[in-house]
């Protein structure tokens, strides 16, 4: 699923990465658990999360994500939107609950990593 | 020819904690290692790093790559481990309320580091120390 399809289907914002509108992931992972998502063997995901602070940016980063949603409507600050940049991430904000943005992307086709 | 790093780490600072794993990764991006054994040790070296953060006063990281393996240690003041046994069980954690925050303190940590390196050796003097040195083989 390309990243512009990410955020239609979840009416999300793109903060950053606009420039990656066309990338594409084929699994996403749904975790407010940065230890859990650390686990993960597969890479080039996208990782929906409630948890927004600078170690979910990198956190993201050592796991070699590219897209992070961010649910609920929460708000990136500059310095996580930096480290983003730096690291060629995008991230969406959207106001759908972890569970329908998870719902919605699965039944989309985006495939579940377990 | 071999290259060392070295980085401080802060106790408490979560707003720098994994600084000093993005620079080791990119040294490694740019000698060209293998991106899975890029991954394998920078995860393992930023739960190392975020354990410092979480539980330490102060660290340092000592990295040496040369053409055939990443060897890091990882030392640190602090309140030590007293059964490193325990740490290292699943779902085992002494972490505080602002570190689950964050999204760590799940006792994930030391199976994870584990699980993502080739060699590991943890030694503590509880109340003194803990000492972390993990080796992965490109």
């Amino acid at each position: 699923m390309k990243l512009k399809q990410i955020a239609g289907l979840t009416n999300a914002t793109v903060v950053c990465g606009s420039e990656y509108l066309e990338r594409e992931v084929d699994k996403a992972f749904s975790s407010d658990l940065m230890s859990d998502v650390l686990t993960l063997d597969s890479d080039q995901l996208l990782l929906i999360t409630g948890l927004c602070n600078l170690q979910t940016v990198r956190t993201a980063e050592m796991a070699d994500i590219r897209i992070i949603l961010f649910v609920r409507n929460k708000k990136t600050t500059p310095e996580m939107v930096s480290l983003a940049r730096e690291n060629r991430m995008a991230i969406l904000e959207t106001p759908f609950s972890l569970y329908r943005a998870s719902g919605v992307l699965y039944e989309g086709g985006l495939k579940p990593v377990y | 020819m071999a290259i060392t790093l070295t980085y401080k780490i802060q106790g408490g600072d979560f707003t720098n904690a994994g600084n000093a794993s993005s620079k080791v990764k990119k040294v490694l991006k740019e000698l060209d290692v293998d991106a899975r054994k890029i991954k394998h040790t920078v995860v393992a070296l930023y739960e190392a790093e975020v354990n410092v953060v979480a539980h330490a006063y102060e660290g340092i990281i000592t990295a040496v790559i040369d053409e055939k393996k990443i060897e890091i240690e990882i030392r640190d003041k602090g309140p030590g481990i007293a059964d490193i046994g325990l740490a290292m069980q699943e779902g085992y954690s002494t972490a505080s309320k602002r570190v689950r925050e964050m999204g760590f303190g799940a006792g994930m940590g030391l199976p994870n580091i584990k699980k993502n390196t080739d060699f590991l050796e943890i030694t503590s003097c509880p109340g003194e120390w803990v000492n972390v040195k993990m080796i992965n083989y490109f």
